[in-house]
């Protein structure tokens, strides 16, 4: 009886998120497939695009941040100890992680043609 | 029924606790764990023919219903409240600081009525435990097997002399604990305070009350309301404590003094309001030497508090001890049940225990006795006990708050141990508070969490 059940979370975050949830997820797996897909077709990861695609990552952990921001009325500023700069950083990291993948995927798969993954 | 218990290691323990963290809610994890209504319907439901009435639609009458409806097939399950706003209490003081609007606290009771229950839209004018019946105002009977009682407490504003609840929000008095309208009134009048400053008055009443946290938070964004508009050196702040402690844990009460002493809030120990001068804006509060008159610009009023009169007049209150005086139901501290009527239980504020009236007491009171029900019904013993938890997210300023978790012996209770520290001032617990609680709360109702 004392253990953690992964429905709660889901609870949680449907109420939470409402019906974007069922919008978030799914778009959330499309992108993940999207780049391993593209890591299956390519062969592995393309060095230059990873670059560019992490250029705009570093943006969409900015984005994050404010994001969270906005929907706890505060902002990284009122950090007030070490589990605060966790957070900071996994926000952050969550944002930069996501946006790279999903513009990594979303560049390979519309540049057309295949590339080498050394190229 | 749940389902056995496999034997629990230290570890294991401490692992959940760090994992139901991480869904960053006291009120959702740690500490205790709690049987959600999904696993129960999953583990199989137990016929019955039982009829359960449960006085009371708030967050504890709903959150009992849920999980009894998940529980339990063929059982007559009936909720009696004429209320049909719900009210997400734990939000007032957010309302009350200018962070989220008065509809953010108001839904509807219907909303969290699990299919299969009867919701009765009337109050319950009777209950009579020893002929197990409850009758409604509108003259309803209704006999039970077995009763929840999850009335909630009475508001005793009657009991500040001169206090006038329909002038909330006006001529700097305000009075967060009455609705959600009276937290946002109260909003006004703390804005206006921390425009022009004066003296601010807070404090709470003598008696068990309501999240004893809120009074204290209520002072920390008042002045951090007036530093931000730069008018904190036109302000004094006096809390006016019900005791010679600010909070029932020592360790938290203490916490509490150094960051008064920090922010420059006055307090005066043992001092209870008594009535108010709204015209004159005078408060008068009882002391041990008598009365004492302070004048003010802003006032916070929070009531005394104490059981409905349809519990104060049943035979259900404690009849000695500290909870007689004010009507709280008698029932042991470990199961909820009622000392003398074994079919009764007794959650959320109505509960004659000691600490926490609040969204978190719920969360870990409700699942026990509903087990205590059910395996009766069920024709077992349940071995759940309920340890006192409670939490309250005590806002230091905007922005800001400590995670303060305990239970009946004033154990600091850590659901992060290692990652929150429970004194420390943080915006990961700010974030918890305006992001996740509700949510949480929300699933509570629902028997989800």
């Amino acid at each position: 009886m004392k253990e953690l059940d992964p429905m709660v979370f889901l609870a949680v975050f449907q109420e939470m998120l409402g019906p974007m949830l069922w919008v978030m997820l799914p778009a959330a797996a499309l992108a993940v497939l999207a780049f391993v897909a593209l890591l299956v077709r390519e062969g592995g990861i393309v060095s230059r695009r990873l670059v560019r695609a992490e250029l705009l990552g570093l943006l969409g952990g900015g984005v994050a941040l404010v994001i969270m921001a906005k929907v706890s009325s505060s902002g990284f500023t009122d950090a007030g100890g070490p589990a605060d700069w966790f957070l900071i950083a996994l926000v952050y990291g969550v944002g930069l992680v996501a946006t790279t993948v999903l513009t990594y995927a979303v560049m390979g798969w519309l540049s057309g043609k295949p590339r080498t993954a050394r190229a | 029924m749940k389902p056995s218990n496999p034997a629990t290691t230290p570890t294991d323990v401490v692992r959940r606790r760090f994992l139901a963290g991480l869904g960053a809610l006291p009120l959702a994890g740690a500490a205790g764990g709690a049987l959600t209504a999904s696993r129960a319907h999953a583990a199989s439901q137990l016929k019955t023919q039982a009829k359960i009435v449960i006085a009371g639609g708030g967050a504890a009458g709903l959150t009992a219903a849920s999980r009894l409806a998940a529980a339990l097939d063929g059982a007559t399950i009936t909720v009696i409240d004429g209320r049909k706003e719900h009210w997400y209490q734990p939000g007032f003081t957010l309302v009350a600081s200018g962070i989220k609007p008065r509809e953010y606290v108001v839904s509807g009771t219907g909303d969290y009525v699990p299919p299969g229950v009867e919701w009765v839209t009337d109050t319950v004018a009777e209950i009579d435990p020893e002929g197990n019946k409850v009758v409604t105002t509108g003259g309803r009977n209704l006999p039970y097997d077995f009763l929840i009682v999850a009335t909630g407490l009475e508001l005793n504003y009657g009991g500040i002399e001169g206090m006038d609840t329909a002038r909330i929000g006006q001529n700097g008095m305000g009075s967060i604990y009455h609705s959600p309208a009276g937290a946002a009134a109260t909003w006004a009048a703390m804005s206006a305070f921390a425009d022009k400053g004066g003296i601010g008055l807070f404090g709470r009443p003598a008696g068990e009350m309501k999240c004893a946290g809120a009074p204290l938070k209520y002072t920390f964004i008042t002045d951090d309301h007036l530093r931000r508009r730069n008018n904190r050196g036109k302000a004094e702040l006096i809390y006016m404590a019900q005791s010679k402690s600010l909070f029932g844990v020592p360790i938290v009460a203490e916490k509490v003094r150094m960051l008064f002493q920090d922010r420059g809030v006055k307090v005066n120990h043992e001092h209870v309001l008594q009535s108010i001068d709204l015209g004159r804006r005078i408060a008068t509060y009882r002391t041990p030497t008598g009365t004492a008159e302070q004048g003010y610009d802003f006032i916070n009023v929070v009531p005394p508090m104490r059981a409905p009169e349809v519990v104060r007049n049943s035979p259900l209150p404690w009849t000695e001890g500290p909870f007689a005086a004010d009507g709280w139901m008698e029932v042991d501290r470990d199961t909820l049940r009622h000392k003398r009527f074994p079919n009764v239980f007794g959650v959320g504020d109505i509960a004659g225990v000691p600490k926490g009236k609040t969204a978190a007491s719920v969360k870990w009171q409700v699942p026990v006795a509903v087990d205590h029900l059910v395996a009766e019904i069920a024709g077992k013993t349940s071995d759940e006990v309920y340890n006192g938890y409670t939490s309250c997210p005590l806002i230091t300023r905007l922005g800001q708050a400590m995670l303060i978790e305990f239970d009946y012996k004033d154990n600091l209770i850590m659901s992060f141990p290692g990652v929150i520290a429970p004194l420390e001032e943080l915006w990961i617990s700010w974030v918890m508070k305006t992001m996740a609680l509700k949510p949480t709360y929300l699933s509570m109702l629902r028997g989800r969490a």
